[in-house]
Formats: structure tokens, sequence, C-alpha cells
């Protein structure tokens, strides 16, 4: 059985349909890539997974359940992990503490219980010389490891990465990708929307392409990049 | 990533003994306050202890709740009609009054949060104030509680109050000497008690979970903190400690008024000006703005309306030049914190354990 299941789900902001009867499910452990032009609809795609924004008709599963109207809270107790496209890390509390609090809360433990898991979430992370750092202090690289570090600490069975890997330099791009890759070893479910391609074809095992609120295609990630309507959509070349 | 795992990790926060000595000592003498020194200095603490407590709760809501409100002056209001209505109506106890008017309080918070809760930021404050205006109004219209112009506790109803005979056997105090002791013990209780109650809610999981909402509501809600829950609970706790607190002021002044005890520059103003003064977000700093205001209030007493004036431009200097507060400039040149609520990361890579500081 699918872990994420969407049933034609819609979405519209006045006359413009963001999200036109998507369909399509991610399996237990599985990795997928969503990649669209900008303006497709990829982040209220994403939005509508973790429950920000309301579908106005459609379905979505979670683990069996149906989830269309929970809140984000309780998404995350199911076991959806997320990531912010701009960081958003609790900056008055430290890194330390930042995992704390997902990992108390998001995966229903007591403080004590997690601390170890997270010193090592920290570790895998490359963030444990930061971690009694207050996270207002942080550089983009490590606010984006922070994201990760923050969702993993809830012990997501699905993680939800939201352009995490946009506005690293190439060296950056790769010790993350190698750390994604490192979780979804593990048997963690991950859908990523991301338009550093390179990054993200090294990881997942399907792609999907949005353009106008549609899913114009879902595939291997080769199948996909060579498509006709892919490259002239997506990529904007003339054949 | 191979980076060795240390076999143990240890979180703590530094906490030392040294004060925990002082605030013995310091404590131990407040509580000999009564056979130390005159009626009029007892008042005076009794003013500083009902603040700080005012100023504690206001500091929870405010700095760690994120909920800025400008109407608490309805709990210290609806808390001390209740205590009045309880003692005048019904013949209870004032110092069980007290007791009754803190759960009446927390249970006005319920409709009152219904309300307000559906505003956010500064449409939030004003939705406080307009409540407490709302509920002043109403309660003028109280006839048997003296309508508009207020009323007063009847005599008897002071001497005969708990733990008074007490006192006057014991150490042959005056009924109105033994009152103020009464009065000021169970301030020192209350404070003490708040200070003690807040500490512990920020060492817990769910002070951190405050402290996660405070900082960005939206990522909180995302790793699964329950916001909503968290603020009520907040708001609901604030409003048993300041109602508890307006009964114990009103049962020491033994006579009230609608506009005295819901007065939004007694009970909010003041208590903002000491909470921003001291350090928000800090349990040190309402300590430290209680004793300045009380400070300021007495040197500049003399000087009518100017004392406002001066009182505003301490305000303004202390945001220039010290926008986390007194306290909070102090700690972070010294790093010294009495009330340590920091979890460190120690052992392993770091090798040493950090100095702590506030959540603020």
């Amino acid at each position: 059985m699918s872990l994420l299941q969407l049933e034609r789900v819609s979405k519209r902001f006045g006359a413009l349909t963001v999200a036109d009867e998507i369909s399509f499910s991610v399996g237990e452990g599985e990795a997928l890539g969503i990649i669209g032009p900008n303006g497709a609809g990829k982040s209220t795609l994403f939005n509508l997974i973790t429950g920000n924004v309301a579908a106005d008709s459609g379905t979505i599963r979670f683990g069996g359940a149906d989830v269309t109207g929970a809140p984000p809270m309780a998404r995350c107790l199911s076991g959806m992990g997320r990531t912010f496209q701009i960081p958003q890390p609790f900056e008055k509390l430290t890194v330390f503490e930042n995992l704390l609090v997902a990992g108390s809360f998001g995966a229903r433990r007591s403080e004590a219980d997690v601390h170890e898991r997270c010193a090592e979430i920290l570790a895998d992370t490359g963030l444990l010389d930061k971690a009694n750092v207050p996270a207002g202090g942080l550089t983009l690289l490590q606010r984006k490891r922070l994201e990760l570090a923050r969702a993993l600490a809830t012990e997501p069975r699905l993680l939800l990465l939201d352009e995490i890997a946009g506005g690293l330099t190439e060296a950056e791009c790769q010790a993350l990708v190698a750390t994604i890759r490192a979780i979804h070893a593990e048997g963690v479910a991950v859908v990523w929307i991301e338009h550093v391609l390179n990054a993200l074809t090294s990881v997942v095992e399907r792609l999907l392409v949005l353009n106008f609120g549609r899913v114009i295609g879902t595939g291997a990630p080769a199948d996909i990049m060579d498509s006709r309507a892919v490259r002239e959509i997506y990529l904007g070349i003339e054949i | 990533m191979s980076i060795a795992i240390p076999s143990k990790f240890e979180t703590r926060t530094s906490a030392s003994s040294f004060p925990a000595l002082i605030a013995a000592a310091v404590l131990g003498l407040a509580a000999a306050a009564p056979f130390l020194v005159s009626r009029g200095a007892v008042q005076d603490l009794f003013f500083i202890l009902t603040m700080l407590v005012l100023a504690q709760s206001w500091n929870l809501l405010a700095g760690y709740a994120g909920l800025i409100s400008v109407g608490q002056q309805v709990f210290v209001g609806f808390g001390a009609y209740a205590m009045f209505g309880a003692v005048i109506l019904f013949g209870i106890d004032p110092i069980v009054a007290i007791l009754i008017a803190g759960f009446l309080a927390a249970l006005l918070a319920i409709p009152t949060a219904f309300f307000t809760f559906r505003l956010y930021g500064p449409y939030f404050a004003i939705g406080t104030w307009v409540v407490a205006e709302v509920v002043r109004l109403l309660l003028a219209q109280w006839k048997a509680l003296g309508g508009g112009t207020g009323t007063s506790l009847p005599r008897e109803a002071m001497r005969d109050m708990t733990g008074v005979g007490l006192l006057r056997d014991l150490f042959g105090m005056k009924a109105a000497q033994a009152g103020d002791a009464l009065t000021y013990w169970l301030a020192l209780i209350l404070a003490v008690a708040t200070i003690g109650f807040i500490y512990r809610l920020l060492r817990s999981k769910q002070g951190l979970g405050l402290a996660a909402v405070r900082d960005n509501e939206q990522a909180a809600r995302a790793v699964g903190v329950d916001a909503r829950r968290m603020k009520a609970m907040v708001y609901l706790a604030t409003a048993f400690l300041t109602g508890l607190a307006g009964a114990l002021i009103y049962v020491q002044k033994a006579r009230i008024s609608p506009d005295a005890a819901f007065s939004v520059t007694d009970w909010t103003a003041y208590v903002i000006f000491i909470v921003v003064i001291g350090g928000i977000g800090t349990i040190e700093g309402p300590i430290v703005g209680v004793i300045l205001f009380f400070l300021l209030q007495n040197s500049l007493a003399d000087f009518g309306s100017w004392y406002l004036l001066m009182l505003g431009l301490v305000g303004i200097l202390v945001m220039i030049f010290a926008p986390r507060g007194l306290w909070g400039a102090f700690s972070d040149r010294t790093g010294i914190q009495l009330f340590p609520v920091r979890r460190l990361l120690v052992g392993g890579p770091l090798g040493h354990a950090l100095k702590g500081g506030p959540h603020g």
C-alpha cells in the first residue's frame, strides 16, 4: 500500500487553478522528485500535502488515513516531516534546542528520551559544533541543514523537502545530497521539490513533472529528462 | 558524515549554588520583615511583591507566549470584585475569598479567550483592553458592591480574618498591623510560588514548546507543537495568578471602586514598564524592573505629573540603549543568570560545558 496518496486534488486561488486534479502516490520508503517551471504550482502542491493550504476538492491519504482536512500539526504527528523553502528556525533557541522541540513534540517523547537521538542527528547533518549556538546566528547552509535536522528529529516516515538545495554552492549541495541519500537509505520515504536537477536526480527514483497545476508526466528520471514534452515545457528547449 | 558520536551525552543548565544561598538568605529576611521594619515599609514591600507577581505573569504571557495583552487589569479588577463579593455577600473569610477569586478569574479567561484569540498582534492587544472595559462597566452596575462609586470591606471581616487573631495573641500586634503582616506574607508566598511555577514551566518540555511558538509559530506547528492549546494554557494560568494578586491587593486596600480596580495605568501600563525596563523574556528582568520602578516612583512622587513624563523618558532610554532591558544588558555582558533555562549539549566533541543564556 502506498504511504502518501493524492486523488484528484484541486486548488484554485480566484480564477487561477494552481492544482488541477492532481493524483499520484508515493510508496513506503520511495523517493519522488517534483519538478516544474516557476509558477507551475509546486509550492502549492507541497502546502497541500503538509496541510498549510486546504484542498478545494479531492482526497489526501497518508499511511492509509484520510488527512485531507487535518492541520499541519496533526500531519507532523502522523509521520510527515517537512523543511521550509525559506528556513524557519526557532531563532532564540540553540540548534540543539531546535531539535529537542521537534524530537519531543513531533515524535511524542519525553525530552530526556530524545537527547541522544537529537545529538546523533546533529552529527549526521554536520551541525554538532553549532549545537549550543542560537539558531538566529547560522549561515544559509547551516540553516538549511537545521531544517533537515529538525524535520528528521520528528522521526518522519515521509520527509518533505522544499527546494533545500537552492542557493547553495556546488560543494555544499553535494554534501547535503549525500546526507539526504543516507537518510533515504535508512528507509525514509522522500518527496522533494527542487530546481537543482542534478541534486534531485542523484537521489530520487521517480520524477513527477508539474505545469500549470497539472501533472504532465511521471517516470524514471532519465526517461523524464529525455521526454520531448518536458524538454519543451520545463527546459524551454524548442525541438 | 563520519563524526564519532560520543557514548554519553548530557544536557544541563548551568545552575550554581551560590545564588541559591543568597536567595535563601533574602527569603529568610523577607519573611521576618514584619518584625524588623515599620508598618509603612511592610506596605511598601507588599506593593513591590504584588507588582512583581503581576509583572511575572505579564512577562510569561507576552515574553514567552507572545500574547501582548494590555487588558490584564480585567483579571486584577475581576479578582478583586470576586473577593469583595464573596466577603460581603456570602460572609466568606477574605483569605479563602482570595483563592475563590483566583479560580473565578481563570474562569473569566475562558470566554475572554474565546473572543480575543481570534485576533493577532496589535488587534489582540486592543481586544483585551476592550474586554477589560466591558467587564469594568458591567461591574459598575452591581449596586450590592457599591456600583460606580465602590465600597469598603466590612471592619469585622478584616478583624476576624484567619490568622489575625493568632498574630494578635502571639506577638501583641494590633488588628491593622496584623492584617498588613498577613497580606504581606501572602504576597511573599504568591511571589515565590509564581516565580517557582514559571521557572519550572520554562525548564519543562512545555516551556521548550512555548519558546518555539514564540520564536516561530508556523514552524512550531510543523514540528508537532499544539501552539493554540499552549497559548490558551498560559493565558489561563496568568489569569489565575493575576486574579489572585488582584484579590490580595484589595484585601490589603480594603476599599474598591471600578475605576481603581480596572485601572489600565496601575495594573497594566506600569507592569509593562517594569517588564520592559527589567528585561522581557527573563525571570530576572521583572525582579530588577519592579525594584527600579519602586525607587523611581518614590523619588519622583513629589514632581506631580512630571513623574509620568520621567517614567516615559526612562522607558525610552532603556529601549534605545538596552533593548533587552537592564537585566538583559547585564546578562549579555557578564553571562550571569539566576534562572538558567537553556538546554546545553555537553561532553563529546564539545568537550566542555558552555554558559547558558536566557531564551530571550
